[in-house]
């Protein structure tokens, strides 16, 4: 009898288990095809010879006997730990001026401080030039060094960076609970004591994200050292010259794989301080208020002030010098930058980000947060699913350079069926998705942990297929996070460049790369004219999200406003 | 092996479920009869959930067998199941009125909208809510909201209604309201339902029969009367309701001594010598000789809590090391009698009232 019992128990399935298991299959056919495969491509190419035989190690070990690489590795350590130190202590500043002190005018910093992520990485470097480069305006202040190199891809990279450091510290800064402030001062605690034993420890794993994500940015990013590095070398530079300068692609490979490294090193430190930093605040936690505290507010927003007024100079720079005739020599106002047929290009490439953007927005919104959902909310297929969260975090940790040239080895391989996206649009979308995929993952995951768990079991015993519950209530729930997902991936598909620089084709010019290389040959303003094209379009976007956020949501979300009417009751 | 006939609705069959190397259940077998509203009680841990989640088939067991009228349904996904479920977090979507909160299972089962309209409206006026159709989860209280969550379940008139601790996240006052109000609810519509909770005043109000859980095991089953008066364990007796324990040992046949007093109580099960403990409730001590062949044991009062109807009392006795005794006193009677601290009083007990278990 009991023998029996132990044998066949084996669920049998309902419709929605069916789809579900469907999904699941092809989103590891998926991420197998567009993330693991080429990944797989890329390691076997830093094993072969140009004729394509295995050759084990030796290109590694070739590397390790030229100098001049492992200078660019050295390079770039400094330039990433460099830049991380700086944008970390005053995105610290930033952020304790924003959530813990009463400095006036929080919201206007705030919106000042994000304008960064709206343009492309390039957009600082060109900014730099015009302030430090051989013409610049304040050329002296460099006292005879020159902005081409390590200053300039620090000052630039600290640029960029400064908003993603500012959004988790703020995030970790405002979890605080604001009893144990009290407790110590009940116990009689200096503030000083009270900042290095309470708010610095909250904030420790913060910190520490913070810390990884920036150093990985500046470590992999292309842009910024292509620009404005002159003869500095970093090692994405170095893989873009051995693959598009001198067409060796076993040297891409190898140096990508010595970029990986750190970033994957990163990546898992990343990773496990963020899971740290969850269980400091409980439900019962008080959220803390900030005091008035004159002298302090009046310093922070001194400072506040300066790096907002830094902020507005870069970009400020970037348009004024895309509007004048002949910088230096002519200061008179004009439109003709704007017009980059001069250059043999016309302003296909905006459109291609434009429409780039759209496909990115569009397809990659829906593919991650079903992705998202089938991982969070299945029952069933547990392996499979734990493997497709697994994929789902990984892009995080490839720089798009590398995923980049991964894509090159897979798809321009022959006798690759997929060989027909090559230099296709689709590739830059696919592409583009995959690089940034974790973040919007990741916030998709965090809303969909918010909705009560047991929805499906509900809808199960009612006898309704899952997937008509996600239909009718999953995503009418979760539009704003919807909303911020496709916003986060249009824009990001706007300004990147390291992702898609090996991929485009010549009908798939994109304006972020078109900027690098009219900056190449010497059309700085032009460069500076397509830059902030890209500007233009970030912001109205955001601006369009904002009004749909506050008009169309409204009525979607009534049940979300209904909330707060009854309250006032 | 897939029949199974009897009059038992719901029967489970050495059911098991380990999570990894855990065992959330052991080899549990119950029977429960059309219409019963039945308990699973236990302390956080037991089991109890999971028991109602491999019911449901929301999870799956590792190996036993579940039967719905004489149907085995071990292997059916939870959607091929008949049943509703109310869970602690209410669970109603929040984007849905009231109305189709409601509906929502309705719709899918191809009711015409009137039908629906009906339907609904008489569930609403069920439990209470016509006035709220219209209004989303958020604007109602958590009692109503699981109101509406027991009436979504009821809306296709499932054969069997699964309660998830439904009344563990709301209010003290609205708890004992719900309570009444889904008992008198099942006891009209006859629904067959299982309810888990850690609370034994709520399973002792509401239940039928209780299935007292501990550690995955079903540890006592019977009905609330039974399971208060004659609990088989320690672990039981003081888990439902107040209990005194003081160790003894057995001298002779129906005595009992502690320390140095001599208790007479009922040793049937119990040989010479053996280390036994005694339990008394709270409510079965008095301060006035009742019976003549009473316990008496004389005390020290070193304790008054106010309780509202009655005071509970704790004596230290000479004779008696370790704990302080709990007495309940109706506090009307402890008007009368004045009590004060380090008083000194007999205490009475009589010889059925008190239960001896092994060590």
């Amino acid at each position: 009898m009991n023998f029996f019992n132990f044998a066949n128990i084996r669920r049998g399935k309902d419709s929605s288990d069916r789809v579900g298991q469907f999904m699941l299959v092809s989103y590891i056919i998926l991420f197998l095809l567009f993330l693991v495969l080429p990944l797989g491509a890329l390691i076997s190419k830093s094993l072969e010879n140009k004729d394509g035989d295995f050759i084990g190690l030796a290109n590694y070990n070739l590397y390790l006997q030229e100098p001049a690489l492992f200078q660019s590795l050295y390079n770039s350590l400094f330039v990433a730990i460099s830049s991380t130190i700086i944008v970390v202590v005053l995105a610290f500043l930033f952020s304790y001026a924003l959530t813990r002190t009463c400095m006036p005018f929080k919201g206007f910093f705030k919106l000042i401080a994000l304008i960064p992520l709206l343009s492309p990485s390039i957009l600082a470097a060109i900014a730099l030039v015009y302030w430090f480069g051989n013409q610049g305006v304040l050329k002296e202040m460099l006292l005879g060094k020159s902005i081409y190199g390590p200053i300039g891809i620090i000052m630039a990279s600290v640029y960029w960076t400064f908003p993603h450091a500012l959004i988790i510290l703020t995030t970790s800064l405002s979890l605080s609970d604001s009893r144990l402030y009290e407790a110590a001062e009940v116990l009689k605690t200096s503030k000083l004591r009270a900042f290095f034993t309470i708010t610095i420890p909250g904030a420790r794993y913060g910190i520490i994200s913070t810390a990884f994500v920036i150093f990985t940015q500046v470590f992999t990013d292309f842009g910024v050292p292509k620009v404005i590095g002159g003869n500095y070398n970093v090692l994405a530079t170095d893989i873009y010259k051995e693959v598009v300068g001198m067409q060796n692609f076993q040297m891409g490979a190898v140096i990508s794989m010595v970029l990986l490294v750190p970033a994957m090193i990163a990546f898992f430190i990343d990773r496990y301080s963020r899971k740290k930093q969850i269980s400091l605040l409980t439900s019962r936690s008080v959220v803390f208020k900030p005091k008035k505290h004159f002298k302090v507010d009046m310093i922070m927003l001194a400072f506040c002030s300066l790096l907002a007024l830094i902020i507005i100079l870069m970009i400020g720079m970037a348009q004024y010098g895309a509007i004048v005739k002949f910088w230096p020599y002519n200061l008179n106002f004009t439109l003709k930058n704007y017009n980059f047929e001069v250059a043999g290009l016309g302003w296909d490439s905006f459109y291609n980000s434009v429409r780039l953007a759209f496909y990115t927005a569009i397809f990659g919104t829906i593919i991650i947060f079903v992705g998202s959902y089938l991982i969070e909310k299945l029952r069933i297929n547990d392996g499979m699913r734990n493997l497709v969260q697994f994929f789902a975090l990984m892009p995080m940790a490839v720089p798009g350079l590398v995923l980049g040239l991964a894509y090159i080895f897979f798809f321009n391989a022959k006798d690759n069926p997929l060989n027909f996206i090559y230099a296709t649009m689709i590739i830059l979308v696919v592409n583009t998705i995959v690089h940034f995929y974790t973040v919007s993952h990741l916030t998709a995951v965090t809303a969909l942990k918010q909705m009560d768990k047991e929805f499906e079991s509900v809808s199960l015993s009612l006898k309704i297929p899952i997937y008509k519950m996600f239909w009718r209530v999953t995503l009418p729930v979760c539009l704003p996070p919807i909303f911020d997902i496709s916003i986060y991936l249009f824009v990001n598909a706007m300004t990147t460049v390291s992702g898609v620089i090996f991929l485009y084709s010549y009908d798939t010019t994109l304006a972020s790369v078109s900027a690098i290389h009219l900056d190449e040959q010497g059309e700085v303003a032009k460069a500076a004219a397509m830059a902030m094209l890209i500007v233009y379009v970030s912001v109205a976007v955001r601006l369009t999200h904002t009004i749909i956020t506050k008009k169309v949501l409204r009525k979607t979300q009534a049940w979300r406003y209904n909330i707060i009417d009854t309250k006032l009751d | 092996m897939t029949e199974s006939s009897d009059d038992s609705y719901l029967k489970v069959k050495n059911l098991s479920k380990s999570f990894g190397s855990f065992e959330a259940i052991k080899n549990i077998s119950i029977n429960i009869k059309e219409g019963e509203f039945v308990c699973f009680l236990g302390p956080s841990g037991c089991g109890k959930t999971t028991l109602l989640r491999c019911i449901a088939g929301l999870e799956i067991q590792s190996a036993g067998l579940v039967f719905q009228k004489n149907k085995d349904i071990s292997n059916l996904p939870p959607s091929n199941r008949d049943f509703g479920i109310v869970f602690q977090s209410y669970a109603l979507f929040p984007n849905l009125s009231v109305f189709s909160n409601i509906a929502y299972g309705l719709i899918n089962n191809k009711w015409k909208r009137e039908d629906i309209k009906k339907r609904v409206g008489e569930l609403l006026s069920l439990v209470n809510l016509t006035e709220h159709s219209s209004k989303y989860p958020s604007q109602l209280s958590g009692g109503e909201q699981q109101r509406v969550a027991l009436a979504r379940a009821l809306a296709t008139s499932p054969g069997l209604l699964l309660l998830d601790e439904p009344l563990s996240a709301l209010d003290a006052k609205v708890r004992v309201f719900l309570r009444k109000q889904i008992r008198d609810l099942q006891r009209k519509l006859g629904v067959t339902t299982i309810m888990v909770t850690h609370d034994q005043e709520e399973a002792q109000t509401m239940a039928d029969r209780i299935f007292v859980m501990k550690d995955g095991e079903i540890i006592q089953s019977g009905t609330p009367n039974e399971i208060y008066t004659k609990a088989n364990s320690p672990f039981i007796a003081s888990f439902i309701g107040s209990m005194n324990f003081i160790p003894a040992v057995v001298s002779n046949s129906d005595k009992v001594q502690c320390n140095n007093v001599e208790l007479s109580c009922n040793t049937v099960n119990f040989k010479q010598n053996d280390s036994v403990q005694i339990a008394i409730r709270p409510e079965d001590i008095q301060i006035k000789k009742e019976n003549p062949d009473d316990n008496i044991l004389p005390a020290t009062i070193k304790e008054i809590e106010f309780l509202g109807s009655f005071q509970r009392v704790y004596f230290e006795s000479k004779n008696l090391t370790g704990d302080l005794i709990m007495v309940d006193i109706p506090s009307s009677n402890a008007r009368k009698t004045k009590l004060n601290i380090n008083q000194e009083i007999d205490l009475y007990f009589s010889k059925e009232d008190v239960r001896v278990y092994p060590v």
